[in-house]
Parts: structure tokens; C-alpha cells; sequence
């Protein structure tokens, strides 16, 4: 058969892509937000952050952008507590993030960037926070959040803000759990994770290719391991042990998750399965 | 809003929406190139304040107060930047479409980063080269650009003499003869450097779209949502009233005729199956109705307005399914008058062939039998440059189309036909064309824009998106082909066997020619004593497929290829062994299909032999390219060979002339188009040579129905071996007028005078062009020059061979396949110019590797899934590893110094050659391309899986 095979509930048919668009022709207002107040959206308004993703697809729906990339927020602020990146960091500025002393995890940092099909020029221009409001299985932004217990620290219409894991925050592959009109404002990493040792693996059905699964581990000072399945799964898949746990139980925990899924960047079968080898091969250079 | 470009200050708005792409476009920046507008090709990267990004999805808003800089502003042709010149030495471009964002982005590279070059170009896609010359070329630019220091320029251009010895194997080895005469050195054999490359480099060499166009209309196509449906009725009332809004066109405004969009010599090739709008649609996105508004965004909107009334059909989209009882009919009132032999069963074409006795006996009687079936997929051609064109009326009023095309004759005259216009009031013209590989020789875009044109009197401009693409262009013919041999134990043929059921689509053009092409050179290069060919080709309710580089060959080769390495592993032969022993030999006429010799065949100088020995060589040689380590990786090695005529059959026509002006320059006039595939090089060597002038004397007027009188179009390789024969033939005719004159002037012989850049030498003195074209016999006389005209008519045909190995390391873990050697051997006869003839064979070998291990453009019930390059996975250039590129010597009798066509055949054997690789790295052999990761991973499973037993027991 020369057709491809589809899961059963075809449940990916929303994220192919609706076409191409050469400008973004139902758009009449753009503005650029410079305080919180500007950040309440008009009618049909959305926010565009790098506008590497809005402006590649018709976005038929809108008819005004909200630029965030003028609110003013540091890109990077490091504290005892641990991170803050903000959602409108770039991706190259995250990329280039220069080492700080005792954050073992620095290198996480750059290796999730290139799990991006994005180049290096989208780097100057994408930003963290669309990648993880985008939600795509394949967004790489999410498996370093979810890989270092990231937060997501949301402002709410009303003037207020919640936090929430990014492991939860998204909810499939392209949705999430933002309500109308909330922003994300950053992206927490905690100090604890930011000193952990960590593995990152990626496959693509082409050396470079989009994702068919991204795989992060994690070792903390207490001993605890971390281990993330992010671009496989339909939502994040986080596996936690107390100790690093031995190789059947970690390719066990892998095999049973849910939520592996077929598209044209993978099959369910092979996700799961190269999810189990290189998920391994983390667990061993962090048992080193 | 102010902002800079190329250090000119600008004082401009652009829309709300609006990218900077098209934003700096507006502002006659068409060096920015547009090839998917996703972000996924980099066509379009510029500099914005010395950072690199994609325009196509940089807000234009945000422009305000920054400095962007484009290719035009890196370098101009008189003072070309380090890359630009590096680009031009190192021929690192073939099209040229995607020469201006790949050159911004690699100016922005230091020598640190030449080590991770493959993640930083992963961006910038290029359809043509396969990027060994491209990685070649940064490498340089970047070294150029170091040593530079600043803004310092090159200006002279350098021509790279090739290597000829054995000692650099991977250059060009054979040269050819020229001939010993009194020219200047011959450019044959010379890898001179495009006519156009420093304007391709520097984004100014104008492609289709690169032209301003005031007051046009653009053409917006409303698609079909269903995969079979009649139109109940179409109610455009609201789209009219859409402010800017000009014309709507349902199939109630069109003509009712019937043509293929697929184009040829003989316009009874292909079957009459569509109409420009119809009323009922058969695939997914077939245009149901077109807008033409003064803005796209007023056509786009128009196109959301317009109300449908479908009456949805049953589909069928398994060409089984579709060619059995009771299946859904797709064009049930077609008849073979139409070129559709079996509208009943939904079949267009049946081959049924074969001689020497019942196939299935003569396997019976073999030692030894192999047999197996193979799928290929349905591929994009992902030339960069979309589809387009734009129309106009003359100051005569007679309609203009300049036109993304391999074929502008072909499409004149079937526009003629479908709009009942005399030849002489249509104009069809290319610029350069930015890739085509097959998907131009179709009629695709042109009728629209020539029926609005017409309706309107305005000039009105039809751009496809790279989505359009995918949906609504042609993709390459699926083909399931079985496949059967028989043999003797010392390996001898005894009976093949060959099934092949093609997929056309919703559409049957070129779905003829493929199928009988793909059943010719890939079976009659082997000889067996018994044949039999079945095949046919079927309609379905899926995007429509159309010619492709190797049309329909390499499809059947990889049944065949990976059938005779099975008889081989079977048999415990060498697989060149077996090819030695089976092929087609020196001298030999490949049998037609009922075993009668091919009677337009003149086969030329034979380089199969050289061919494998080459290919086979350099594997044994390897190229110090280790496995990764670890037991999980197993490598193996695969070959494969292919044959092709060099043109298609039934005659492939061009008429060309040449014209001397008072200055010495000569005009060529040839018809055929230029889409990377370097005829116009080869052309001005051709002419150059002949005429003993220099390279920069001579000027193509090329691709353009009021340039030259007829050219059949730029597909079957034809460029050289039939456009090239003629354009010899026009420049020797006004050699010989040339001299004849100086001969009466001076009365001398003719042997004693000499043509030169700036006259003839006749005893001691130099007759000038004034004096020779006053001279000149009247007849020759045109204008204030001379032209002579000549005339090739395909109707002979010779044979070009192509070898493929690789060894392959394959991870039996995850599937990953990792080309450690990659050697292709080609029979190109004499080559003319080795570093264009050598990008071709690369090209086509990475293109291939597309379709054998990544590429599919995967359809569901008809829906394309992957309608955008990061869901279709053209090659990066972390893909495609440097392919060794071996010539025989050879030199054909039929093309012009020896040459032989060498643009599709690379394409032919790789994917088998690769399949047969794997198959021998892991003990099993993959059926179905692409040879993805997920599908070898399977396979090298079930094969320990199934091998384990045996171990254990």
C-alpha cells in the first residue's frame, strides 16, 4: 500500500498545515504591546510573539496582531531560585545563553534548540513562548521546559497570573490550557534542575528532519531521575524515580506510556520503539 | 514607517499583515526569492541589521528603522562579494532560485563554523545540486572572505580548467575528441562557467516572476473540497461584490474543449481529459472556480465567497480498486478517440507484451526463480520556483505569457488550440525557469492567465504557493511492479516477467508515455530469451501524476535492479557479474516489446562495461569512511544499472538559427528553456567552438516562440542532444558562408582562410565582419547581419548507461540508514562541460536519494497531508553525503561532439541500488520506497527476529 496508514481517529488531521500564506491578508491592525494594558486583545486580535509560525500559515480567523516582542521583558534572568526565561526570548538568545556556574544542565539548553526543523535565522527571530503556546508535539522548547520541571507563569485578562508546569500547560499536540486572552509571561526553570546532569537524544525520519521523538533525562543532586518523551507522544510523557532506575524498568515505563501517535513524521510503532533504545542510552551515560 | 535596503533609505507602509518578502518585492527587490513561504527553503533570507532570517515570515511591520540587506546588496556582477565569486568558481548553483538566501546566509559564516555546516544550511534548501558544490563553495567564500578582510572584490572571472588524469578520480575523465582544425582551443570539454552566473549570483538574473507588473490582476483559485463531485451550481454574486474584484470564472465561462495539461510533440500522446474549469471535480483542491482582482488578498477573499453546490460522487483512490468491477467511474464518457482506451474500468493505457514463449512455463523450467513486488510513492518535484505565469496584450494586442515552462511551443500551440487564436497571436516566453524536473512540461497555470488576459484586457499574474504545489500540480507516477526472473545456474536469463499497475491520479497526463517509457530501457537492457510485459495504467480520485526526471524508469528499474540482486544473492554471483553476463552488449539494438529491434535506435559509443567497471572499482576501493561503532550498525554494499535512450521517441524537434552582427558578436536563437540544466552553457561552447570566437561573444535569445522558429522543449534530456545538434549544425552553415564570402573577396581558396574572434585571416590580412556580412550572399542577409538556420529532428536515438553503488551502514535499532560511499558511473558520452555534467549526476543521485529514503507526499482519502517542505522532506544538506562522479569514455555518433544526454538517467538506479544495500546490511530487502527509517527499522526486527530460532535451536 502505497496510502499511507492513519491511526484510527486521525486525530492529527487538524495540525496539517491549512496551506501556505504569502502575507497574512485578513490582518488590518497591528500593534505593538508595550505595557500590560495593551495586552488586552480587541476583538479577532491574536498575539504574535517571533511570528516565525503566524506568519506561515493563513490565519483566516484574525484580523489583528498583538506584538509582544516590544513589552520590554529580559530575555534571560537567572536568580537563586533558578531561571526565568521570558516567553519572548529568542531562541538564539536561549541558544547562546552563556554557562553559569553549577548549571550542569547548561548544555540541554542548545541541544533542544537544534532539535528544532527550524534554522538558525528562525532562532533570531522565534521566541521560547510561541514555541511552547504553539504546543506542538515537536515543539523542542516544551521538551527542555518539561525536561527541567519548567513552569509556565501565566497572566490572566483580569490583571492576574497563575503557574502552571508545562508538562501539563500542554494538553496535545497543538492545544494547550491557555484560556482567551492569557499571555504567557515566562518560562520558570527551578535551581534544582538547572544543576542536574542531564542526556538529550532526537530522532527524525531525516538526520535534521522535524522530531518523531525527543528524548531528555535528567539526574538531580538528591539522586532523583527525570526522564522526558516529548515529539513521540501526543502531550509530554515525564517518567520519575526516586534513584535512576535500571534499564527494563525504564524501557517498560517507555513502551507503556500512551499517547505515541502516527503523522507523516513518524509511525506509533517506531516512536515508541526508538523512544525505548535512546531513552536507554541516556540512562546510561547518566549511570556513568 | 523609514527603513533601508541595501543602504538606500526608504519611506514606506506595508500592510497589517503583510512579510517583509513580498513587502521588499513591492519595492523592485526581486532578488528576494520566494520558495515556500513557511521558513522552511531560506529562497527568501536576508539580512536584517546583519542578522540573517527568512522574510516570508519576518513581519514587515517590524522593519521600521532597521537596515536590511539582500543578495544585491552583498555584491553586484562587476564587483561580486567573496561568496558571490565563490559561487560562481565553484558552480554552486544550477537553477539559481536558491542561490540569493543561500549565499546571505553563508556571508554570515566564519571558519569556525565550516564544521557544523550541514546544521547551519539546514535552512536553505536546494533542489538541484545535491550541495557538494555548494559545501565546496561556502568553504571558499568563507576562506575568500576571511583573507579579504573587507568589502574587497573580485572581478576577474575565472574559468576552472578540468582535471582529466586518473589521479583525480572525481572529476570529469573523459573529454571527448574535438577534432584537430584551426579554431582556437575548443570549449569543449571545458567546465565554462554559466552565461548567467554572475547575475545568478547576485540576484539579478530575472526568474518568471522577477518583473514588475503594474496594474495586473491576480488569479486566485477556489480548490475542491471532495475527491469526486459534480458542481449543482456555483453562485459567485458574492464574490463579485468584493471590492477589486474584476472577473470570476466557473466552468460556465470557459471553453468546453478538452486537453492534457501533460504536453509533447504530438499533442495525440496524451489523453484529452480536462477542461480548464469543469463542472465536475475528481481530486482534492481541482479548481472549481478562478477570481481575478486587482490585490490577492481581494481575490483570496473573493474565493471565500463563492457558494458551491456539490452533489458528492464515490471515490477511488487504490488504482486496484479503481481498475475492478464496480468501482466508481472517473471519466466514464472518454473514449479511446480521447487517448483512453478503457473509460469502463478506468484504465487509459494497457500494455500487453512480451515474446519467446509463456513466461510463466520458461520460470518453471528455471534453476532458479526470484520474484517480489515493489510500491514506489507518490514524490514532488520541489523545484524551488513555483509554478506561474503572467499574461498581457502587445501594443499589436496580441496575447503575451511569460512562463514558468520546459515546454513555451507546446504551450503556444495547445493556448492557440483551447482559445481558437492563429499562432501568430500568441507569444509564449520564459525567463529563466527556477527548476523544473519534469512537473513544467505541463500546462498548468497559463490557461487561466491567458483566458482572464483576454477577458479583461489587463495583464493579470497567476503565482502558485508551494501548498498549490503539493495540491494541484502533478506528482510523480506511484507504481506497484512485480517483478519475476528466471535464470541458469552460471546466471544467464531465462525469463523475466513484469507487472506494473501505475497510479495517474484524477488525471491521465502524461500517464501514457510514463507507463511505456517505464516498461522500455529499464527490461530491454537486459537480455533474456523470454519476456512478458504487463502494464497499465489507472485513474484514480487522487492528486493528479504527471512526468517526473526519469519518466516512469525509475520506477520499473527498481523492481527489475532489486530483482536481479536478489538472482545474484540467490545464484552466489557478483551482482556487476550478473549484469556483465545479461546486459546488453556492444553494438546491440535494445528489443522493443514485442522482441523486434528498436528501428530508430543507433546505439553510439557503448560504455556499460566501462560503466560497471568504474562503479565496481571505487567500491572496492572504498573511501576510508568507517561505520559508526557499535554491533547494532551492519553495513552492506548495493548497486544497480540503468539504461536510457538519449530522447524520447517519435521525434523531438528544434529549429535554430545564428546571427552575426557588424561587431562580431553572434545571436543564437534556440528555443529551448534553461531551468538549470546548463543547455545554455553548453550552447554558447557549441557555438564558440564552431565559429572560433570567444565564450562572451556570443548571446542566447533562447525559450521565447519569437526567438527562434520551433522547439519541441526542455524534457528527455533533449537540451544538448537535439537543441545542441541543431545550433552545431546553424553555426558550422554560417562558418561555411563565412568563409565561402572571404573566399570570393579575396580569391583564395577557402582552405586558406581562417575564422577568428574578429574576421577571417586570409593571406596576411583580416577581412572584417562589416566587410564579410556586406559581402554575404543576399539570402544569408538579415538585418544588418548574417544568420544561418539548421534543424534536428530526433529521429534517431542513441544510449546512455548510469552505474549506482553505495555501501550503507544501517542502525537495526532505529532504522537509520547512513551513506558511508556513494560512487555513480555515467556514460555521457563526450562530456561537454565535466563540472556541469558532474552537478547533473549529482543532482539527479541526491534528488533520488530523496525519493529512496525520505520523500513521500502522503494523501488521505484524497487530502494531501503534507502540504508544506517541513511535512515533505526534500534532502537538507545533512542528507545527501558527496557522490564519487566517474565518466566513461565514450563518444556517441548521433549528439553534437559526441555527447549523449545526462540530466534524468542519474535519477534511475539509485533507489535500487540503495534498497539493495540495505537489503544486504541487514538480510532484508525493503519493497517499498521511501526506505524510511520506521519501514527498516520493521524490517532489520522481523529479520533477527526471524533469524534468532536458528541461533538458539
Amino acid at each position: 500500500m502505497f496510502i499511507w496508514e492513519t491511526s484510527p481517529s486521525c486525530r492529527f488531521d487538524s495540525l496539517v498545515p491549512k496551506g501556505i500564506a504569502m502575507d497574512l491578508n485578513t490582518i488590518t491592525g497591528y500593534r505593538y504591546a508595550r505595557s500590560r494594558s495593551d495586552l488586552l486583545l480587541g476583538d479577532a486580535e491574536r498575539f504574535v510573539a517571533g511570528g516565525t509560525w503566524m506568519f506561515s500559515e493563513p490565519q483566516l480567523e484574525a484580523t489583528g496582531l498583538v506584538d509582544l516582542s516590544t513589552m520590554g521583558w529580559p530575555a534571560l534572568e537567572a536568580s537563586d531560585d533558578g531561571l526565568r526565561i521570558a516567553a519572548t526570548c529568542t531562541i538564539a538568545e536561549l541558544a547562546e545563553m552563556p554557562e553559569h556556574e553549577g548549571w550542569a544542565a547548561h548544555p540541554l539548553f542548545f541541544q533542544c534548540a537544534t532539535a528544532l526543523l527550524a534554522s538558525f535565522k528562525i532562532w533570531n527571530v522565534a521566541t521560547v513562548g510561541g514555541n511552547v503556546c504553539r504546543s506542538f508535539a515537536a515543539g523542542s522548547m516544551v521538551s527542555l521546559a518539561v525536561a527541567l520541571d519548567g513552569a509556565a507563569l501565566v497572566w490572566t485578562p483580569d490583571g492576574g497570573e497563575y503557574r502552571m508546569p508545562v508538562e501539563r500547560l500542554v494538553t496535545g499536540n497543538g492545544t494547550n490550557s491557555l484560556a482567551p486572552g492569557e499571555v504567557l509571561r515566562a518560562v520558570d526553570i527551578p535551581a534544582h534542575a538547572l544543576r542536574a546532569r542531564t542526556g538529550y537524544r532526537k530522532i527524525a525520519l531525516a538526520e535534521l528532519g522535524r522530531s518523531g521523538a525527543v528524548l531528555t533525562g535528567r539526574i538531580d543532586e538528591d539522586g532523583r531521575a527525570v526522564f522526558g518523551i516529548t515529539a513521540a507522544t501526543w502531550r509530554p510523557t515525564v517518567l520519575r524515580y526516586p534513584e535512576l532506575p535500571d534499564a527494563a524498568t525504564l524501557r517498560s515505563d517507555a513502551a507503556s506510556a500512551d499517547d505515541y501517535y502516527t503523522d507523516p513524521l513518524g509511525t506509533e510503532d517506531w516512536r515508541r520503539e526508538v523512544s525505548c533504545v535512546l531513552l536507554e542510552e541516556i540512562r546510561q551515560e547518566l549511570a556513568a | 514607517m523609514r527603513f533601508t535596503v541595501n543602504g538606500s533609505e526608504r519611506d514606506a507602509e506595508p500592510r497589517a499583515g503583510q512579510c517583509l518578502r513580498t513587502f521588499l518585492r513591492d519595492h523592485e527587490h526581486l532578488e528576494v526569492k520566494k520558495g515556500c513561504d513557511a521558513g522552511d527553503c531560506g529562497a527568501c533570507s536576508v539580512l536584517v541589521d546583519g542578522v540573517p532570517v527568512h522574510s516570508c515570515i519576518y513581519p514587515a511591520q517590524r522593519i521600521e528603522g532597521h537596515s536590511v540587506t539582500t543578495v544585491a546588496g552583498l555584491g553586484t556582477p562587476d564587483e561580486l562579494h567573496p561568496m558571490q565569486a565563490a559561487f560562481v568558481d565553484h558552480f554552486g548553483f544550477q537553477c539559481g532560485f536558491c542561490t540569493a538566501g543561500m549565499i546571505v546566509t553563508a556571508s554570515t559564516l566564519d571558519e569556525e563554523q565550516l564544521g557544523d555546516l550541514p546544521r547551519l544550511m539546514k535552512g536553505n534548501l536546494c533542489r538541484c545540486t545535491g550541495y557538494r558544490s555548494i559545501r565546496e563553495s561556502i568553504t571558499a567564500g568563507v576562506a575568500a572572505s576571511g583573507k579579504a578582510a573587507s568589502s574587497a572584490a573580485t572581478t576577474a572571472p575565472a574559468i576552472e580548467l578540468p582535471e582529466t588524469d586518473a589521479a583525480h578520480p572525481r572529476g570529469a575523465r573523459n573529454l571527448g575528441s574535438t577534432g584537430a582544425d584551426d579554431r582556437p582551443p575548443s570549449l569543449i570539454g571545458r567546465s565554462v562557467e554559466p552565461p548567467a552566473a554572475r547575475r545568478v549570483v547576485t540576484g539579478t538574473e530575472p526568474f518568471t516572476f522577477d518583473t514588475a507588473t503594474p496594474g495586473a490582476l491576480h488569479l486566485r483559485v477556489l480548490g475542491s473540497p471532495h475527491p469526486h463531485a459534480r458542481i449543482r451550481s456555483i453562485d459567485t454574486s458574492a464574490a463579485l461584490a468584493v471590492d477589486g474584484v474584476e472577473l470570476v470564472l466557473t466552468h460556465h465561462d470557459v471553453p468546453a474543449l478538452r486537453f492534457s495539461t501533460g504536453r509533447h510533440e504530438h499533442r495525440s500522446d496524451d489523453p484529452d481529459d480536462t477542461r480548464v474549469l469543469d463542472d465536475v471535480v475528481r481530486f482534492v483542491g481541482q479548481r472549481v472556480a478562478a477570481v481575478a482582482a486587482t490585490s490577492a488578498a481581494a481575490a483570496e477573499a473573493a474565493c471565500r465567497r463563492i457558494v458551491v453546490d456539490y452533489e458528492v460522487l464515490p471515490a477511488v483512490f487504490d488504482p486496484e480498486e479503481a481498475r475492478s468491477p464496480g468501482a466508481p467511474l472517473i471519466h466514464p464518457d472518454r473514449t479511446p478517440a480521447d487517448r483512453v482506451d478503457e473509460a469502463g474500468r478506468n484504465v487509459i493505457a494497457t500494455l500487453r507484451a512480451g515474446y519467446g514463449g509463456d513466461v510463466d512455463e520458461a520460470l518453471a523450467a528455471s534453476d532458479v526463480t526470484v520474484s517480489g513486488t515493489w510500491q514506489t510513492q507518490r514524490l514532488s518535484h520541489a523545484q524551488l520556483e513555483t509554478h506561474g505565469s503572467i499574461g498581457w496584450l502587445d501594443d499589436d494586442g496580441r496575447l503575451v505569457v511569460r512562463t514558468s515552462s520546459q515546454v513555451p511551443f507546446l504551450t503556444r500551440d495547445e493556448l492557440c488550440r483551447l482559445l481558437d487564436l492563429p499562432q501568430d497571436r500568441v507569444r509564449v516566453f520564459t525567463a529563466r525557469v527556477g527548476g523544473g524536473f519534469g512537473g513544467k512540461q505541463e500546462l498548468l497555470t497559463e490557461d487561466l492567465v491567458a483566458i482572464t488576459v483576454l477577458r479583461t484586457g489587463k495583464p493579470a499574474v497567476y503565482e502558485l504557493s508551494r501548498t498549490d504545489e503539493f495540491v494541484r500540480t502533478s506528482v510523480r507516477h506511484p507504481m506497484r511492479v512485480a517483478v519475476a526472473l528466471g535464470a541458469s545456474r552460471d546466471g544467464r536469463l531465462t525469463a523475466m516477467r513484469v507487472d506494473v499497475l501505475s497510479d495517474t491520479g484524477a488525471y491521465g497526463n502524461h500517464s501514457r508515455g510514463v507507463m511505456f517509457h517505464g516498461c522500455a530501457e529499464s527490461i530491454s537492457l537486459y537480455t533474456s530469451p523470454v519476456k512478458r510485459i504487463d502494464a497499465e495504467a489507472v485513474y484514480t480520485n487522487n492528486t493528479p501524476s504527471g512526468a517526473f526526471r526519469g519518466y516512469g524508469l525509475g520506477q520499473v528499474i527498481l523492481g527489475v535492479e532489486s530483482a536481479m540482486d536478489e538472482l545474484a544473492i540467490e545464484l552466489g554471483i557478483d551482482p556487476f557479474e550478473l549484469r556483465r553476463i545479461n546486459a546488453i552488449r556492444e553494438g546491440e539494438v535494445p528489443l522493443g516489446f514485442f522482441g523486434e529491434p528498436e528501428p530508430d535506435m543507433r546505439p553510439g559509443g557503448y560504455g556499460l562495461d566501462q560503466c560497471l567497471d568504474l562503479a565496481e572499482q571505487a567500491l572496492r576501493r572504498g573511501n576510508g569512511v568507517e561505520a559508526p561503532d557499535g554491533e547494532h550498525w551492519r553495513v552492506g554494499e548495493g548497486m544497480a544499472a540503468s539504461m536510457i535512450a538519449t530522447m524520447a521517441p517519435g521525434g523531438h524537434i528544434s529549429k535554430t538559427t545564428v546571427t552575426l552582427r557588424p561587431d562580431g558578436s553572434y545571436v543564437l536563437g534556440v528555443g529551448t528553456s534553461e531551468f538549470g540544466n546548463g543547455t545554455t552553457t553548453v550552447h554558447a561552447q557549441i557555438v564558440a567552438t564552431d565559429l572560433g570566437t570567444s565564450i562572451d561573444r556570443v548571446r542566447l535569445r533562447n525559450s521565447d516562440t519569437d526567438a527562434a522558429d520551433y522547439d519541441t522543449g526542455a524534457f528527455a534530456s533533449a537540451g544538448t542532444t537535439v537543441a545542441g545538434k541543431a545550433l552545431h549544425a546553424a553555426a558550422l552553415a554560417l562558418r561555411h558562408v563565412l568563409v565561402r564570402t572571404a573566399a570570393t573577396i579575396s580569391g583564395t581558396d577557402a582552405s586558406a582562410c581562417t575564422l577568428g574572434p574578429d574576421g577571417i585571416t586570409v593571406g596576411g590580412r583580416l577581412v572584417g565582419f562589416a566587410e564579410l556580412i556586406a559581402a554575404a550572399p543576399a539570402e544569408h542577409r538579415t538585418g544588418d547581419g548574417i544568420a544561418a538556420s539548421a534543424a534536428e529532428y530526433g529521429e534517431h536515438r542513441s544510449l546512455a548507461f548510469n552505474v549506482q553503488a553505495f555501501r550503507v551502514a544501517v542502525d537495526v535499532r532505529t532504522g537509520i540508514v547512513r551513506i558511508l560511499q556513494s560512487v555513480q558511473s555515467a556514460d555521457a558520452g563526450t562530456v561537454m562541460n565535466p563540472e556541469q555534467c558532474r552537478g547533473q549526476v549529482e543532482g539527479g543521485t541526491a534528488q533520488a536519494i530523496g525519493g529512496a529514503l525520505y520523500e513521500e507526499v502522503m494523501v488521505e482519502e484524497g487530502r494531501i497531508q503534507t502540504p508544506v517542505f517541513r511535512m515533505y522532506r526534500v534532502p537538507q544538506m545533512a542528507d545527501i553525503p558527496d557522490t564519487e562522479v566517474l565518466f566513461a569514455e565514450t563518444s556517441d555518433d548521433l549528439g553534437p561532439f559526441g555527447a549523449k544526454s545526462m540530466s534524468e538517467s542519474p535519477y534511475n538506479p539509485v533507489a535500487a541500488a540503495l534498497g539493495n544495500a540495505i537489503r544486504r546490511a541487514i538480510g532484508s530487502r525493503p519493497y517499498e520506497t521511501p526506505f524510511s527509517r520506521d519501514r527498516v527499522w520493521r524490517l532489520a526486527r522481523d529479520a533477527e527476529a526471524s533469524v534468532a530460532p536458528i541461533w538458539t535451536a
